[in-house]
């Protein structure tokens, strides 16, 4: 089971990766200018510098994707799942659901304090901490290579 | 049958040591099958997007992307003699104007600096330090009240754009009378942004001294008033620009296309709207408390108009009075009817009927504050709504009514199919064509108009919202609307809105204006070039 989470967690961020890539001009401005709680200044900061956003952009873009595809095929997984909770940190604290904040961009729910950013991250600390790259994963054949290298 | 034998053996010798790495490598990758299939779907769904997307295109017959005209001001040409600008007028459109074409106020320049300090996204001292040296100089400055003329002065001398304490030019040459300004052989140009019981003597002058002429919108006061600027400067031969800088917005470029293209079918309908709702935005100006009648030239502020012993809240509040300004109809419908005019070259229409009143500001004004005007275009089989209210301030964009489509038209550019259109009838019904959310839209910043296939744009197009960061930077419309006047003056290039443009403005404001204050339908009558009442 904690094998397939870590494939649709995968799967989720990896798409969101390539839909960005094959979106032209795809950018998070509008994203990091919706931004509201006590972040947004931090969020509205990395927005209106060019230079800057579009490094934003080009770690959303490859970070997205590259994590993606590590947590399916359990490559590097453990580092996979910290970037990916860094990611979705910063996505829950750009939009983080509070009483006050209402965002211009659509919700497909309701939510207060929690979200499903959060749900997701909390998911990805659970891998971490039951790693399964090993098992099912590339990961288990590096180690495997990695013991047989030990042995000679 | 030996080698069969021979192998067999090898086989299952071989195979039991394999079967446990083979088994390592199946469980090492039994996932990488999951990101073919991701890499595949996204691929898939890509081609589909695409599909859906060029079939759209083509349905609405909006071609590729590299075929649609990109927004461009004309090119400098380098042979860039310096020319003299008077200014007419500075009061605070003056004094904008004088900005949008290089000169700052030095306070200004150091409250901007100041702003852009403690909210990093306050942009508008790039926007200004972005904008392009029009290679002029503001050499003569005239004002009836002696503190515009001294901030006119002041932002004269800015001419390497900096704050109080920065380095500084010449200032201009102060005339009291603009007759003075116009015969000055420094001057070239002038800008004239007075109260516009002015425009018409100050345009025929200025044409008649042979100097090319920026003016402020509205036209004129009256028809009469109109018909002489346009001979003299007709006869002149002077490059005129009225000051509608919406014809540099890059959406009423966009609405074109959508016109030209006939993409929103026969148009029966358009509706304008001003909607404001604050003292400000009804024209209840600050008073200057230095404005008396030692500081003001009251007598040459009233000019031709009817006689009035001295008021500062006249003085700074004019456009509540029909003795000095044409109300909603000239101050703020003409930027309306000429953002449809650009796009749909209506010219004069053959009748208006226009209704309203002082609903809300009852402070002495003669101007209405609530006003409809319905102006008829027989031969288009259209009419033109304008609605109006200085009491609430809902944001109501331009609207195109047609057949097949519905137009908003704003500083972004929104188009609908209509559920029941004609044209489109297939291609809703194949689900080509969206009904419940936009098919076309134009995001400021970026340079062509779209089908837009991304929910975030889908969503930022249906809100109106406005972020201009790709495809460009930001700029100021008033800064262009300028610049084409200057390349036009230098360069022999056209200006977007000359003075055939601001006839057709004038006449229709006029006709709302006089049907109001007639209170019955009014006709234009072309041959006579008068508006009559049957």
């Amino acid at each position: 089971m904690l094998v397939a989470l870590r494939v649709a967690i995968g799967w989720h961020l990896m798409y969101e990766g390539i839909a960005k890539l094959l979106q032209s001009g795809w950018s998070s401005y509008a994203y990091l200018m919706d931004s509201q709680g006590p972040f947004s200044g931090f969020f509205h900061d990395l927005a209106s510098n060019p230079g800057v956003l579009r490094v934003v952009d080009f770690l959303n873009i490859y970070g997205l994707t590259l994590v993606g595809f590590s947590m399916i095929i359990g490559l590097l997984s453990r580092y996979a799942k910290m970037a990916a909770i860094l990611l979705l940190l910063f996505y829950y604290l750009a939009h983080p659901p509070l009483i006050t904040a209402e965002y211009l961009f659509p919700g497909e729910g309701d939510y207060l304090w929690i979200n499903k950013n959060l749900i997701e991250m909390l998911a990805v600390a659970v891998l971490l901490v039951f790693p399964t790259g090993h098992i099912i994963g590339v990961d288990r054949l590096i180690q495997n290579f990695k013991n047989e290298r030990r042995k000679k | 049958m030996n080698e069969e034998k021979n192998n067999i053996p090898e086989k299952k010798g071989s195979s039991s040591p394999k079967d446990p790495r083979r088994r390592e490598v199946l469980k090492s990758l039994a996932t990488l099958p999951f990101a073919g299939a991701l890499i595949y779907g996204a691929f898939r769904k890509k081609q589909f997007e695409h599909y859906k997307h060029n079939k759209l295109l083509q349905t609405l017959s909006l071609g590729t992307r590299e075929d649609q005209p990109v927004y461009a001001p004309p090119a400098r040409k380098g042979d860039e003699s310096v020319l003299g600008i008077g200014v007419i007028g500075a009061g605070s459109r003056g004094i904008d104007l004088m900005r949008s074409a290089g000169f700052i106020h030095p306070s200004l320049m150091d409250e901007w600096i100041m702003e852009k300090r403690i909210n990093r996204q306050d942009n508008r001292i790039d926007i200004f330090m972005g904008q392009e040296d029009l290679s002029i100089r503001i050499n003569g400055v005239c004002d009836v009240f002696t503190v515009h003329e001294q901030k006119a002065l002041e932002a004269s001398a800015n001419i390497y754009r900096n704050g109080k304490d920065g380095k500084k030019g010449n200032p201009a040459t102060v005339y009291k009378d603009y007759r003075d300004l116009l015969k000055a052989k420094d001057i070239d140009a002038v800008i004239i942004a007075t109260p516009d019981h002015w425009h018409a003597q100050m345009v025929i002058d200025a044409a008649k001294a042979g100097k090319h002429i920026y003016l402020e919108k509205p036209l004129s006061l009256t028809v009469e008033e109109t018909l002489a600027m346009e001979e003299a400067v007709r006869e002149n031969d002077v490059v005129f620009q009225v000051g509608h800088q919406n014809r540099q917005i890059e959406s009423h470029e966009k609405a074109k296309e959508v016109i030209r293209k006939n993409i929103l079918g026969k148009i029966s309908l358009i509706e304008t709207f001003t909607n404001r709702n604050s003292p400000e935005g009804a024209w209840v100006y600050d008073i200057d408390p230095k404005a008396n009648p030692h500081t003001v030239d009251w007598q040459r502020f009233l000019g031709s108009a009817p006689a009035h012993p001295f008021s500062a809240e006249r003085f700074f509040r004019w456009r509540c009075w029909w003795d000095y300004s044409t109300g909603l109809t000239g101050d703020l419908f003409t930027h309306e009817y000429d953002a449809v005019n650009q796009v749909m070259h209506l010219g004069i229409p053959d009748s208006a009927a226009a209704t309203g009143g002082i609903y809300f500001f009852k402070d002495g004004r003669t101007v209405p504050d609530v006003m409809h005007v319905s102006f008829e275009y027989k031969k288009l089989d259209l009419n033109l709504l304008y609605s109006a209210t200085l009491a609430n301030s809902k944001n109501r964009k331009k609207s195109f009514y047609g057949h097949d489509g519905f137009m908003e038209l704003d500083q972004d550019l929104v188009v609908y199919a209509d559920r029941d259109s004609t044209k489109y009838k297939e291609a809703i019904d194949d689900g080509v064509i969206p009904t419940e959310r936009p098919m076309v839209t134009h995001i400021p910043g970026e340079s062509d108009i779209d089908a837009i296939t991304s929910a975030t744009q889908q969503y930022f197009a249906s809100r109106g919202l406005l972020f201009t960061y790709r495809g460009g930077q930001q700029v100021d419309t008033a800064h262009l609307h300028i610049k084409e006047w200057i390349d036009a003056i230098r360069h022999g290039s056209e200006v977007s809105c000359g003075i055939q443009e601001g006839v057709e403005e004038a006449i229709t404001a006029h006709m709302g204006t006089v049907s109001y204050r007639k209170g019955q339908k009014v006709f234009w009558d072309a041959d006579k070039k008068q508006i009559v009442t049957s």
